[in-house]
């Protein structure tokens, strides 16, 4: 007899998705999806989307959403949380949105142990807009605001966030994935599980950093693009988890 | 029963009575006695409080509570309120109830402390990016703050629109005796089916201001647009004040207003036909309201504010068309500065009829 072994996500619409061809955001809304899924959070479940090219990932879940002013998801998200504890959260932003104009929501939604899941996508550029450089832009890449290759005297040094809020008290679970390839695609997938396991056990804040691509504005090849995280990404932005106070393991099964 | 209450903390406890859950707030003088209040309240009826780390963040996190459902306020004073707007716009855009306050205090940039009235017309004329508008409450008194705070939030479910206390610091921090109207039951407020509060039963609900097509945002801004009329057609408020035989009317709101009145007293002592128009909502502005009194016998109108001129541009508005073409003037004090009963009726008894605040 046939036995299905692969399916779309319980928490995924059918509506085709906007982002341009190689990017990683879809990758990451599947996995969003997958990961609520295997923790059985199918109902209540509210996300948070930012601004950016996932101004629209509302479109793509079925989840109740919120779409939030630049930089401000965490901030909103806490509001939600605040009023409907029992939902499941979780945030989804960029690193403009989340490195740079939200700066100050994020490290303060962390510090306070908000018990929320944030997915925050690194692809080191402003991708909506056009190519602009974004608070973590790797030293010597260029984009169309630092066109001869970001030069930290000139434009500073790029932001390493999980680093920064592993410092803090009130996070959870900190951890730095990226989607280059399959194997990193699964422990992304396993990260966010884990992610969504804290908030489900009320531990506290969750931040899951995924180092991504934008072929569009690296003017590369999906494949290519693939390749410098691979090689360059991961070299400027280690990954691994920074900070983990623990799972109920038992509870967790 | 009346109690003696500060307005800031009369203004939370209405809140509280009106089912307020969530409040978010961060410290500015003169409303840190909002904040203080709801600190602990909340958690006696089983609320959440949040001090956020700025302005910008606390009027988000009205828009994430607001919007999952939980009627929530958040306060400020004049350049907290600026901190807000881009918050407000949002809210307004996506059509989440919920109530601001903003304790005025002179300005612009850092200012003083000291009240004023001098965010009129950022309150009124829309404050942040885009077209929209809040329904505003101009208070005049301890009390006439719990009633509209109260009010505020109903009237915030029914439009799904933010609603602003506006009051000074003059307000929130006096004490007088204050009736704080009876706890609304929470299961018999109106349920909220456009709320994204999780556990959808399969239809999503989306949380938004975002409309890429022209002709989608047009028809949302033209549903905005309706609302805010019929804002104007049920929910004007003002009051007149020996109006009815009026040659002079002075045209003020808030706590400017009682100072207004017990210039109108001495000036009817000393035999000068004087009155006060005093819009309670000052948008919608009461413009049909303060035309009536230009229609009969009114021929001299004074805006009297603690602003450099907000005010009167809504007098001169309302009056513009009146056939009996009044003349309109200005009596203001700012910066801080409040000025006294007889300093008014002075002015009134001169005859003048000043263009500028300026002296």
């Amino acid at each position: 007899m046939d036995k299905i072994v692969f399916s779309k996500p319980a928490l995924l619409t059918d509506t085709p998705m906007h982002y341009c061809p190689g990017c990683t955001h879809g990758i990451v809304h599947r996995l969003i999806a997958e990961a609520l899924g295997e923790i059985g959070e199918f109902d209540n479940v509210i996300g948070i989307a930012p601004v950016g090219c996932a101004v629209f990932a509302y479109n793509y879940f079925k989840c109740d959403m919120f779409q939030a002013a630049h930089g401000r998801a965490p901030s909103v998200a806490t509001g939600v949380k605040r009023a409907r504890p029992d939902s499941t959260v979780f945030v989804y932003q960029g690193d403009g949105d989340l490195a740079s104009i939200g700066m100050a929501e994020i490290v303060h939604a962390a510090t306070r142990g908000e018990n929320m899941t944030v997915i925050f996508i690194n692809n080191g550029i402003y991708g909506m807009t056009g190519g602009q450089m974004a608070p973590t832009t790797l030293e010597g890449q260029k984009t169309t605001t630092s066109q001869f290759g970001r030069n930290p005297l000139e434009h500073g040094n790029p932001i390493k966030i999980c680093e920064m809020l592993s410092t803090l008290t009130g996070p959870a679970y900190i951890a730095r994935t990226s989607v280059h390839d399959v194997k990193n695609v699964r422990a992304t997938r396993d990260a966010l599980v884990r992610g969504f396991k804290m908030q489900k056990q009320k531990r506290g804040f969750s931040l899951i950093e995924i180092l991504s691509t934008c072929p569009t504005n690296f003017h590369m090849t999906p494949i290519a693009a693939l390749e410098y995280v691979k090689t360059t990404g991961v070299k400027a932005y280690p990954l691994g988890v920074y900070k983990d106070v623990g799972l109920n393991e038992e509870e967790a099964k | 029963m009346k109690k003696l209450m500060k307005g800031n903390e009369a203004v939370a406890e209405a809140a509280i009575a009106a089912g307020c859950r969530c409040f978010f707030g961060y410290p500015i003088t003169p409303q840190n006695e909002v904040p203080e209040y709801m600190s602990w309240r909340l958690k006696e009826v089983g609320g959440s409080f949040v001090q956020a780390e700025s302005e910008v963040s606390a009027i988000n996190m009205v828009y994430g509570a607001a919007g999952a459902g939980v009627r929530s306020m958040t306060s400020s004073s004049s350049p907290g309120i600026s901190l807000k707007q881009e918050g407000i716009s949002y809210i307004a855009g996506a059509q989440v109830p919920c109530v601001i306050v903003n304790m005025m205090r002179a300005g612009p940039g850092l200012g003083g402390i000291q009240p004023s009235q001098s965010d009129y017309f950022q309150a009124t004329k829309g404050g942040g990016h885009g077209d929209y508008h809040m329904l505003v409450y101009a208070p005049s008194s301890v009390q006439e703050a719990v009633d509209l705070t109260y009010k505020a939030f109903f009237r915030a479910d029914y439009y799904r629109t933010p609603v602003m206390i506006l009051g000074d610091g003059m307000l929130g921090q006096m004490m007088e005796p204050a009736e704080i109207p009876e706890a609304v039951d929470l299961s018999s407020l109106e349920p909220k089916p456009w709320a994204a509060s999780g556990n959808n039963g399969g239809t999503q609900r989306v949380i938004n201001s975002i409309y890429m097509s022209p002709d989608a945002l047009e028809e949302h801004n033209a549903m905005l647009t309706r609302r805010y009329e019929e804002m104007a057609k049920v929910d004007v408020m003002s009051e007149s004040y020996r109006t009815d035989d009026a040659e002079v009317v002075l045209v003020a709101y808030g706590i400017v207003a009682r100072i207004c009145k017990a210039a109108v007293d001495m000036l009817r002592e000393s035999g000068v036909k004087a009155g006060l128009f005093r819009p309670v909502t000052v948008y919608p502005f009461p413009y049909e309201e303060i035309k009536k009194l230009a229609d009969g016998k009114a021929r001299k109108f004074i805006s009297v504010e603690l602003s450099c001129g907000q005010l009167i541009e809504d007098v001169k508005l309302g009056l513009y068309d009146s056939k009996n073409r009044p003349e309109v003037g200005i009596f203001a004090r700012v910066g801080g500065n409040v000025m006294s009963p007889e300093e008014i009726a002075d002015y009134v008894k001169s005859g003048r009829l000043s263009k500028s605040w300026i002296k």
